[in-house]
C-alpha cells in the first residue's frame, strides 16, 4: 500500500461526453462513488460534466483548483491522446503545474468497447482509481526547452525534395539538400509530359531545378549520401559521404569536353534506363544541376587499366583529379525533411509478361525516355530497332500493384500515366490503342476529363487483368507479334491480342534501401515499406520522430502535385518551428542518481539514442537529457534503481496498479470491517 | 461465463502502437472483454519485471504486455528488450509456482486495433480456463470480486 495518503487534494471530474460515455458508464454513480470511497485518498471532490473538454468544464476545474486548493486532478474522459493538452492547459491557467493532472480513458476503453453497462461502470471506477493513486505521485515538470538550429537538412533532390528546399531558403534560412545521384531532378526529370494538362515536365522543373542550384540559402550536396544521424530535434548532427567525383567542382566550368573526348561508352541504366548510351565521365542530363560530370570508377577505363585519362588531357581547365577521394563532412541542422523518392516496380518479377525477354515490351519509365525530345529517339515512338513506328500498342495497367502477387496497394498514378501514354501514342504515331485496366481510377483535378478525351481519341478499353504476353502466334494475323492473353471481363470471354508494341505501367515501390534509412533516421516504415507519417490523415508530413519530416512518394505513392504540396507542407511545418527559435518538448526523460549508481554499465548498452555516457573518473553513467528520448528501458534495467523516469517513475506505475486492482478499497473495506 | 468467474487482468500497453491500437479498439466501437485494465508506459522497453510481480501479488491473475511490432518500435529496437525480459520473467515465475501462460506479450501497431481487442478477448478465455491466481498477498477481499463480477 502506498504510504501517501490523504496529503494531496485531488479533484475527480467525469465527463458524459454526450451520451459516449454517459449512454454506457453510470457517470453520476462513478462521481459519487469516487467522492465517498477514495476520499481516504485524498479525493476532495468528485463531479460529473456533459463535456468537460468544453470551456463550462474546463472552468469547472480552473475554479476548484482555486476555490478547494486541489493539488491533484484526475480526468475521465476520452483518451490522453486527445485532450491531455486540453486539461492540463485548464490546470495550467488556475496555477496548478499541468502535470499534476492525469487522464483516465473511460470511453476509448470503456464505454465504447464495453456492451455491458455494470460491468463498464465498475471498469470505469477501476480506471479512476488508478488513476487517483498514480496521480499522488505525479512531481512538477517543466517543459524541456530546445534550441532550433535553423540549418535545415532535406534529403533527396526530387520535385518534392526541391520544393520544400526552395520554400525554406526563401524564408531566409539555409537548406542543405543532399541527393545522391549526381544531379538532382529526379524522377521528374526523366518524364516527358504530365497529366492531364501535357506540359513537357523538363520546361516545369527546369526553371525549380536552377533556382534550388543557384539559390545563395541552398547548399547543394549531389552525388553525396547521409552516413549517420545523431541527436534530436533542434540539433542533428549528421555524417554526409561526399563520393568521389574525379572533378575538382571549383575549377570545372561543366563545358563538356571531357564528356566528348571519353572513349568509353557504356549502358546508362540510371537516366535513360537502359536504352540508350552514355559516357565514362558525365553529366545526366543537359538541364543537370550542378553542371559538373562524374566520372564512373567502375567504367572508366583509367581505373580499369591504368591508363587513358583522355579527359584529363582536355580539360581546359585542369579540372580532373583521379586521385579525388570520398569526404566526409558533418552537418549540424535543426530539422531534417525526407523526400527520398521510389523505385519503380521491376517487370521482370513477373515472367509472363516477357520484360527483358521479349524486345517491344517496354517500362514506363523507358517509354518515358522515348518519348521525351531529349531522350535517345528525340521523342520518335519506335520499337527496339530504332526505326520501325509500332502500328498498335497494348498499355497494361497495375503491373505490380493491386497484386496480392506483388504490391497490394494501387500505385495511385498509373491510370492517368497510361491514358497520357495512350494519348502520345495517338498523336504521334496514328497506332491502334489498347488500355487494359482493372479500374481506370481518376479522382484529381481534370482527370476523368482527360480519360474522356483519350476515350473520344478511340483508344479501345479492354476491362481484364492481362494473363501473359507472348510471342508464340497461333492464329493468322499474329506471326511476328506481341499477343496478349486476357481475359476480357466486360465481354465475358478470353480473348488474344496481337500488337506491336506492349508498355507495362509498372507500379511504385519503396526505395530498395528504405528500411535502412528508415532505421538510420529512426522512423518506422508501413508494411509495405513506405515511411510511416504520424498521423494519415490529420499530420501528414510528420514523423514520429521529432523534427524529422517527410514528403513526397517517400511516405507512398504519390503524382506530382501532391508531392509539391507536400514539400511545402514540411517546410511550413520546418519553417514554423525555426521562426518560434526553441520547441518545448515533453519532459519524460530519464535521469541517473549519481550516488545510487554504482556503475555497472547495464544501462549504456541499452539506450538506442546513445543517450548514456560513463563518466570513467566518477565511476557512474550519466544521461544526456538532449538525446534521451524517455523511453524508459534503462529506468527498467538498472539494478540499483538508480535511474527515475519522469512522468513515468515506479511508483506512479506500481501506484497505479493497486489503484487498478482496487488494493486501496480493499484496504479501506478491511479497516471498517475491523473498525 | 458459465462458471461466473471473471479474471482481473492488468495490461501494460507503450504510448505509441499499443496504446493507439486500443484507442483505435474504441474508436472502432470493438467489443471485448472487460477484464483488462491498461496502463500506459513509453514504451515496452519500460516494463520493469517488478510490475508485473506487483500486479500478480496485488490480485490480478494475469498481465498482459503489449508493444509495437518488431522492427517498428518508436524507440527503434526497445521492444526486443522487453521480448527478452518477457521470457526470462516467465521462466521467473514459473519457478515461483506460477504458470508462466499468465503473463502474456503481445505486438500491435496503431493500427490494430481489431487484433488488439481480439487478443484481450483470448488472454481473458485463456485465464478463465486456468482460474484464479489467488495468490496469498493478493489478500482479496470481496469488493474486488465482487466489482469484477459480471452479472449472468
Amino acid at each position: 500500500m502506498s504510504e501517501k495518503n490523504g496529503r494531496e487534494r485531488i479533484g475527480v471530474y467525469v465527463c458524459h461526453c454526450g451520451t459516449n460515455i454517459a449512454g454506457v458508464v453510470d457517470v453520476k454513480e462513478v462521481a459519487r462513488w469516487a467522492a465517498e470511497r477514495l476520499a481516504n485518498r485524498g479525493v476532495v471532490v468528485a463531479r460529473d460534466d456533459k463535456f468537460m473538454c468544453s470551456s463550462l468544464g474546463q472552468e469547472l476545474i480552473e475554479s476548484d483548483i482555486e476555490k478547494l486548493g486541489l493539488t491533484r486532478v484526475v480526468v475521465a474522459a476520452c483518451s490522453p491522446h486527445l485532450h491531455e493538452k486540453t486539461f492540463r492547459a485548464a490546470c495550467a491557467r488556475a496555477g496548478l503545474n499541468p502535470y499534476l493532472c492525469e487522464m483516465a480513458s473511460i470511453r476509448e476503453q470503456v464505454s465504447w468497447v464495453t456492451a455491458d453497462k455494470q460491468v463498464a461502470t465498475q471498469k470505469a471506477k477501476a480506471m479512476i482509481s488508478g488513476a487517483v493513486e498514480r496521480v499522488h505521485y505525479h512531481v512538477p515538470l517543466e517543459p524541456l526547452r530546445v534550441p532550433i538550429n535553423e540549418a535545415t537538412l532535406v534529403v533527396g533532390g526530387g520535385i518534392a525534395g526541391i520544393q520544400a528546399a526552395l520554400e525554406i531558403a526563401n524564408t531566409g534560412h539555409p537548406v542543405y539538400l543532399v541527393e545522391r545521384d549526381p544531379s538532382i531532378g529526379g524522377h521528374m526529370a526523366q518524364f516527358d509530359k504530365t497529366f492531364p494538362t501535357l506540359d513537357c515536365a523538363a520546361c516545369i522543373l527546369t526553371p525549380r531545378i536552377s533556382e534550388a542550384g543557384s539559390h545563395p540559402n541552398i547548399h547543394l550536396l549531389t552525388w553525396s549520401e547521409v552516413e549517420k544521424v545523431d541527436g534530436s530535434v533542434g540539433s542533428f548532427s549528421v555524417a554526409v559521404r561526399k563520393k568521389a567525383r574525379y572533378v575538382n567542382t571549383d575549377l570545372c566550368t561543366g563545358c563538356g569536353i571531357c564528356v566528348e573526348k571519353c572513349p568509353k561508352k557504356v549502358i546508362d541504366s540510371e537516366f535513360e534506363v537502359g536504352i540508350a548510351y552514355r559516357k565514362a565521365i558525365y553529366t545526366p542530363f543537359a538541364q543537370a544541376v550542378p553542371r559538373y560530370p562524374v566520372v564512373d570508377d567502375v567504367n572508366c577505363i583509367y581505373f580499369e587499366k591504368g591508363t587513358c585519362k583522355a579527359c584529363q588531357k582536355f580539360c581546359p581547365t585542369n579540372a580532373i583529379d583521379f586521385e579525388q577521394q570520398d569526404e566526409l563532412i558533418t552537418l549540424e541542422v535543426g530539422n531534417i525533411i525526407l523526400a527520398t523518392g521510389f523505385d519503380l516496380f521491376d517487370a521482370r518479377r513477373i515472367p509472363q509478361y516477357g520484360y527483358g525477354r521479349l524486345a517491344n515490351i517496354f517500362t514506363s519509365l523507358e517509354f518515358e525516355r522515348m518519348c521525351n525530345a531529349a531522350g535517345p529517339t528525340e521523342g520518335a515512338i519506335v520499337l527496339r530497332d530504332g526505326r520501325t513506328a509500332p502500328r498498335s500498342v497494348g498499355i497494361i495497367h497495375c503491373v505490380g500493384s493491386r497484386d496480392r502477387n506483388y504490391n497490394p496497394y494501387c500505385s495511385a498514378i498509373c491510370c492517368m500515366q497510361s491514358l497520357k501514354f495512350a494519348h502520345l501514342v495517338h498523336e504521334r504515331t496514328g497506332a491502334k490503342v489498347y488500355n487494359f485496366y482493372i479500374d481506370i481510377r481518376t479522382p484529381g483535378k481534370d482527370f476523368d476529363e482527360f480519360y474522356q478525351r483519350v476515350l473520344e481519341e478511340g483508344t479501345l478499353f479492354v476491362r481484364g487483368k492481362v494473363a501473359e504476353v507472348t510471342d508464340a502466334s497461333r492464329l493468322p494475323g499474329e506471326e511476328g507479334k506481341l499477343i496478349i492473353q486476357v481475359e476480357d471481363t466486360l465481354a465475358g470471354r478470353q480473348r488474344r491480342i496481337p500488337v506491336d508494341m506492349v508498355i507495362l505501367s509498372a507500379g511504385l515501390e519503396p526505395r530498395r534501401d528504405a528500411d535502412e534509412v528508415a532505421r538510420q533516421f529512426g522512423i518506422s516504415c508501413s508494411s509495405a515499406g513506405w515511411f510511416t507519417e504520424k498521423h494519415p490523415k490529420l499530420d501528414p508530413v510528420s514523423t514520429m520522430t521529432e523534427g524529422l519530416f517527410v514528403a513526397g512518394c517517400a511516405s507512398g505513392p504519390k503524382d506530382i502535385p501532391a508531392s509539391v504540396a507536400q514539400g511545402s507542407a514540411a517546410a511550413a511545418r520546418v519553417i514554423s518551428y525555426i521562426e518560434q527559435g526553441e520547441l518545448s518538448l515533453e519532459p519524460v526523460r530519464a535521469f541517473i542518481e549519481a550516488a545510487k549508481c554504482s556503475g555497472c554499465r547495464i544501462c549504456n548498452d541499452l539506450c538506442p539514442f546513445n543517450a548514456i555516457t560513463f563518466d570513467e573518473q566518477l565511476v557512474v553513467s550519466e544521461i544526456k537529457t538532449a538525446l534521451c528520448q524517455g523511453c524508459g528501458t534503462c529506468v527498467a534495467a538498472c539494478p540499483a534503481g538508480a535511474i527515475s523516469g519522469t512522468g513515468f517513475s515506479d511508483e506512479q506505475v506500481l501506484a497505479q496498479i493497486e489503484g487498478l486492482l482496487m488494493f486501496n478499497v480493499e484496504e479501506l473495506a478491511l479497516a471498517a470491517e475491523q473498525a | 461465463m458459465t462458471s461466473g468467474y471473471e479474471p482481473v487482468l492488468i495490461g501494460f500497453t507503450c504510448n505509441w502502437c499499443s496504446y493507439r491500437a486500443a484507442d483505435l479498439a474504441g474508436t472502432s466501437r470493438l467489443k471485448y472483454s472487460p477484464n483488462v485494465r491498461l496502463i500506459r508506459l513509453m514504451c515496452s522497453g519500460r516494463l520493469d519485471p517488478t510490475f508485473v510481480l506487483k500486479a500478480l501479488a496485488s490480485g490480478a491473475d494475469g498481465v498482459l504486455i503489449t508493444g509495437c511490432h518488431p522492427g517498428e518500435c518508436h524507440y527503434l529496437e526497445q521492444n526486443y528488450k522487453a521480448l527478452r525480459r518477457v521470457a526470462l520473467l516467465k521462466r521467473t515465475i514459473q519457478q515461483m509456482g506460477i504458470d508462466p501462460q499468465r503473463v502474456k506479450l503481445v505486438w500491435a501497431s496503431a493500427a490494430e486495433g481489431m487484433q488488439l481487442a481480439r487478443e484481450i478477448t483470448k488472454f481473458v478465455d485463456e485465464m478463465k480456463a486456468l482460474g484464479p491466481l489467488n495468490w496469498p498477498t493478493a489478500r482479496l477481499r470481496p469488493a474486488h470480486r465482487e466489482l469484477a463480477k459480471v452479472p449472468a
